[in-house]
Order: structure tokens, then C-alpha cells, then sequence
């Protein structure tokens, strides 16, 4: 029972690590996506894939997540857990995107910068992933679509203490389900 | 994903091994804490350890030389250092007075470390050289793996005999060290002896670890682990390594503290992303809200009666604490009211005081919070310091701040006039809390 818990959770997120490749494999989303999903596929499914991976095609799904992808970041202000106007298209776009696909799934994780104590960071951290919900669901997701995690200030996207770093840390990932 | 618990009694047998490998490896995992001084104070009161009888130089627990480091540690004793020690005295009558009075000082404490059956047994004495008084003598029993207890315990007597608070040399630490940078980060949780030495790991995970927090009886810690990519609250016992998850609930497990008999868990859950706190009582599983308010309740600390918890809470608009007594007939009152931002609440021993994270003049700093009063004393000053945890004789506040843009330990004591630092050459270390004492 709890080994297939773990091996789900791993599954899964191999699944995700496979998907969020396409950010760093920059000029041709669609190529990228197919070889990494494809070679990530066969190592969970057979556990001995042995070269020669058919390429198939993407479904207008896994297209329209591969665009997503590069932007899935809404960052905020200090303290704030308000979406600043510059990434209300960021979260419609998921939101268009959630609607059409009624069985993906996206996880929201709410982080934080370093100020103040941990566990008030995580209420924070919180705050922002539920505000991201909040705007999706006012564009017609379905609650079942949508989780949220806090990780407050324990997952910072870069080190350092300077307002450079804060800034890119206060932010909500948009991490979808493959 | 993968974590790993260990239990402290499993590992005993492999001790000796793990300390053979900590000298050639110093594997991060147990990377020893250093303790550094960082502000003196210029009363501290001269005192010599003399080495013990009974042990060969470079013997394994030098026993005098830990009796020496944690009456240094506490701020209050500045021990002589061995070389300036004129004699070697393992007896009362050995001493020659007028020498320690002319090294100027004020207290010596001897002793030795005798055979007893197939075990050990230390006996000391300590005297005040000004008058030449017997003011201890005691003879311990031990063995040669227990002597560094022993020796905890010896300088825990001779610190209550001079200054009237029992010492808290015998107790523990729990914290926890991340190494590696995101996204790949290793997080541990280490249980070390209160002067950093002995560390061992007690789970290990590359989702994040928080909030250790440790039973009235010193015998579980109750914590927070990501493990499962949510958070959910455990609670492992030290001696066996075993380990219950209390609590994964949908949305927030956070913050779990004791309550006094040791029977419920204050913890923060979320409904909607709304925070709020509640006890849950660890033999039944039932859960009793505490507080519904909208904003951020989080942080929990009991009052020593057990009625009533201390709490963060954003409900005017930005982080104070409050209080709120559980039987639910009255509102929560306000008890910070200086600085804009007050948070992660700790009682001290005699539940008169709060240490608390402030934000002082730019900087987040420890500060003590007088109940009875209302004044807030700044006892640090460093610009990201949280995390505090009073000594169980609440002589010390331990508190996590930052070295060179790295995360590490910090001692202050309660007046603020002593600080030293705990170091680690590696990685991040964190989140603090210092054990009740030991149960005798």
C-alpha cells in the first residue's frame, strides 16, 4: 500500500520533471517534449527501453501545455498576496487552458521569501496559492482540478538575501499533472 | 522522497564505529556544531576545572574539559585555561589555596575518575578559593561510554551551586540541516547533546523538514515533513526510532506544539487557505477548533496552565501575538504591542516571558517579551534571526540566524548579555529547540 503511494508519487514526479524540461530546451518546444516524454514513458512502463523510441506525435493537449509551460510563474509583492495585473494573462491562460482540458490537473505551491518566522510563511505561502485558485475558478475551473501546497520561505527558487532574490521568491508554481 | 528515521538507542551499538567515521569523514549528515563566542561578558566569574585524576592525557571523554566548555558556554563562568594551571589537584586536600588565589580564582573545582566493580564512578569537589570552603562533593556513578553524561551532570550541580538556577548542560538540541542547492536540497532533522556534540539523524528527506518540537518528557519529537510532496505532522519516539503520522489532514499541517501533560498537540490546519489553530488529542485523534478568524493563526505556544495558547495571528493587519484561552468564552487578546511585526511565540520556563521574533529597526531579531509588564527587550541583532527556544532553566535562548549568508545556530542568554555561536562547516542549519530536562 504505502510502496504504491511512493511509487505514484514518484511516478509522478518523474512525470513532472520530464514536462518541465521543455523550459530549459528552448527553440523547439514540440520536438523536445516528444523525445523527453517519450524516453521518460518507456523507463517507468518497461524499466528496460532499449533504444529506438518511436516518436509520436503530440495530442492538441500536450501541445497546449507545452506553451503553457513557459509561463507558469505569477510572482508578488512582499507580504502580498495579491496577483499584480502583469500576470492576470499568465493565470488566464491556465485557466483556458484547465477549462478546455477538464481532466488535467494543476497543483499550485505557494512560496514565500526568507523574512519572518517559518510557519507564518507558510499561512503566506498559502494565501498566494489560494488567490491563484480563487482567480482560476472565477474563469470556470473546476475545484477538483485544483491543489494547493505552501512551502513558504523552505523551497526558494534562488539563494541569496538581497531584494533580487526575495523577488523571485514570493511566487506561486503552476505545476501540471502529465 | 526517500526518508530515513533512526532511533537513538539502535544506533548506541554502532556508536563507537559512527565516531570513527565522524573523525575521518565528517559526513555532513553529523557535522558537528562549533561553539564559537561571540560577545563576552567581563564579569563572568573566574573558575578552575582542574583535569580529573584517573584519566590519561587525550583519554577519550576528557571529563574536566567538558565540565569546562559548558560553564563557558553558559556566559557566566570564564574557566581557566589548562595551561595556566599552576598544580594538578585531584583532591580537597591537595589544594593549595594561596595559588588558585593568586591565578585569582574564585572557584576550583577537582576530581577524579576511580574503577567501581566492572564499572566507573567520578567523584569531585568544588571549593571557593577565597575562603578555602568545601562548597560540593559528590561521587557519581558511571561508566566509560556514560562519562560525558556524567560530566554534563557535574558541571549541571556546579552550576546550580554558584548561581542558585539548576543547569541545563544535560539536555538536547533538535534542529535541522539542509544541504545542497534547490532543487536538489537534502533535509535533515539532528538531535545533538546540548553543546553540539553527539549529533545524530533522526529523518532525513529532500522535501522539507520544520518545526521540531519536543514532548514535555523529553522522549519524543513531534515535527513537520513534506515528505509526501503535502505537509503532514509526525511524531517519532528517540529511543526507538519509532514513528506515527498524526496528522495529514487536507491543506496545512503546521507547527505542532506540546501541551503541557504531554497528551494534545496545538497544531495549525487550513480550510480554503484559511489558517487556523486547533488541538488535537494524540490518543483519541479528536480535533477541537480553536480559533476561526480569517487570518493567518498560526504558531502555537501553550501556557504552562495548559488553558490558554500564545499564537501569531495577522488579524490587525500584520504579525502580532495573542493569546486565547481554550474553552472558547473569550476573545483572543493582543500581547504584543511594540513593533510592527511579532511572531513565533516561545514561553519561558517560569511562563512569565515570550521570546519572539520581532522586526527591530530593519532587522528580524530575538526578543523577550515581559508578560507582566508588556516591555519588549531586543536581546540580538542580526537581520534575519528566528526560531528562539528558551534553556529549560531559561537561562539561554537558543535561535537560528545568519553567517555569511548561511544558515546557522546562536545562543544568547536571557539578559542578552552573553552570545555565542554554534557553527557548522557546512550547509544550512536551522529551527532550533532545545529539550526539556532529562527525566531523572
Amino acid at each position: 500500500m504505502k510502496s504504491i503511494q511512493v511509487l505514484a508519487v514518484a511516478l509522478l514526479a518523474l512525470g513532472l520533471a520530464a514536462c518541465q524540461k521543455p523550459k530549459q530546451v528552448k527553440p523547439e518546444p514540440t520536438a523536445a517534449v516528444t523525445t523527453t516524454d517519450a524516453a521518460s514513458t518507456s523507463g517507468i512502463g518497461e524499466g528496460s527501453a532499449a533504444g529506438g523510441t518511436p516518436v509520436k506525435p503530440l495530442t492538441p493537449q500536450q501541445q497546449a501545455l507545452a506553451d503553457l509551460q513557459q509561463k507558469s510563474l505569477v510572482f508578488f509583492d512582499f507580504d502580498s498576496s495579491e496577483i499584480r495585473s502583469e500576470y492576470v494573462p499568465v493565470v488566464a491562460a491556465h485557466a483556458g487552458y484547465l477549462v478546455k482540458f477538464p481532466s488535467a490537473r494543476v497543483r499550485l505551491e505557494g512560496h514565500t521569501d526568507e523574512r519572518g518566522s517559518r510557519e507564518y510563511n507558510i499561512g503566506l505561502g498559502e494565501r498566494r496559492a489560494q488567490a491563484v485558485r480563487r482567480a482560476l475558478m472565477l474563469q470556470g475551473v473546476a475545484d477538483a482540478q485544483v491543489t494547493t501546497v505552501s512551502y513558504g520561505e523552505e523551497r526558494p527558487a534562488v539563494e541569496g538575501t538581497d531584494e533580487a532574490a526575495n523577488a523571485q521568491n514570493r511566487r506561486v508554481e503552476l505545476v501540471h499533472a502529465p | 522522497m526517500q526518508v530515513r528515521f533512526t532511533g537513538t538507542r539502535r544506533l548506541l551499538p554502532a556508536l563507537a564505529l559512527l565516531a570513527c567515521a565522524l573523525l575521518l569523514a565528517a559526513a555532513p549528515s553529523e557535522a558537528q556544531l562549533r561553539l564559537d563566542i561571540t560577545q563576552g561578558v567581563r564579569d563572568a566569574v573566574p573558575i578552575a576545572v582542574v583535569p580529573f585524576g584517573g584519566q590519561a592525557e587525550g583519554a577519550g571523554t576528557d571529563v574536566a574539559a567538558v565540565i569546562a566548555n559548558d560553564l563557558q558556554m553558559s556566559g557566566r563562568f570564564a574557566p581557566l585555561e589548562r595551561r595556566d594551571l599552576v598544580s594538578r589537584p585531584t583532591r580537597g586536600e591537595e589544594i593549595r589555596f594561596e595559588d588558585w588565589r593568586l591565578l585569582r580564582s574564585d572557584f576550583i573545582v577537582v576530581g577524579r575518575v576511580e574503577p567501581e566493580g566492572s564499572a566507573l564512578a567520578v567523584g569531585f569537589e568544588l571549593f571557593n578559593v577565597r575562603t578555602g570552603a568545601s562548597l560540593l562533593s559528590q561521587r557519581l556513578p558511571s561508566t566509560e561510554r556514560g562519562l560525558r553524561a556524567t560530566a554534563h551532570r557535574i558541571a549541571d550541580l556546579v552550576f546550580e551551586r554558584l548561581t542558585g538556577t539548576p543547569g541545563a548542560f544535560s539536555t538536547r538540541i533538535a534542529y535541522v540541516t539542509v544541504d545542497g542547492r534547490p532543487p536538489s536540497q537534502r533535509f535533515r532533522l539532528v538531535v545533538a547533546d546540548a553543546d553540539g556534540f553527539n549529533p545524530r539523524t533522526i529523518a532525513e528527506s529532500t522535501e522539507p523538514i520544520m518545526s521540531p518540537a519536543w514532548s514535555p518528557d523529553g522522549q519524543q519529537v513531534a515535527y513537520v515533513s513534506f515528505e509526501s510532496k503535502v505537509s503532514a505532522i509526525y511524531v517519532q519516539r528517540l529511543a526507538t526510532g519509532e514513528r506515527r503520522r498524526v496528522s495529514a489532514r487536507a491543506g496545512i499541517n503546521g507547527a505542532p506544539a506540546w501541551s503541557p501533560d504531554g497528551r494534545q498537540l496545538a497544531l495549525t490546519l487550513s480550510r480554503e487557505g484559511n489558517l487556523d489553530l486547533y488541538t488535537l488529542d494524540l490518543a483519541t485523534q479528536s480535533l477541537t477548533r480553536i480559533t476561526t478568524d480569517e487570518a493567518i493563526d498560526t504558531e502555537p505556544e501553550w501556557a504552562r496552565d495548559g488553558r490558554s495558547l500564545y499564537f501569531t495571528s495577522d488579524r490587525a493587519g500584520n504579525a502580532q501575538v495573542y493569546r486565547v484561552a481554550l474553552d472558547g468564552a473569550h476573545k483572543a487578546e493582543r500581547a504584543t504591542f511594540t513593533n510592527g511585526y511579532n511572531a513565533r511565540p516561545r514561553l519561558s520556563p517560569d511562563g512569565k516571558e515570550l521570546a519572539l521574533v520581532t522586526l527591530d529597526r530593519g532587522g528580524y531579531r530575538i526578543a523577550v517579551l515581559d508578560l507582566a509588564s508588556r516591555n519588549l527587550r531586543v536581546l540580538t541583532n542580526g537581520s534575519q534571526d528566528e526560531s528562539p527556544s528558551f534553556a529549560p532553566n531559561g537561562a539561554m535562548v537558543i535561535y537560528a540566524t545568519r553567517e555569511r549568508g548561511r544558515g546557522s545556530l546562536a545562543i544568547v542568554s536571557s539578559d542578552g548579555r552573553f552570545q555565542q555561536r554554534l557553527s557548522s562547516d557546512q550547509g544550512d542549519v536551522r529551527e532550533p529547540a532545545w529539550s526539556p530536562f532529562p527525566v531523572r
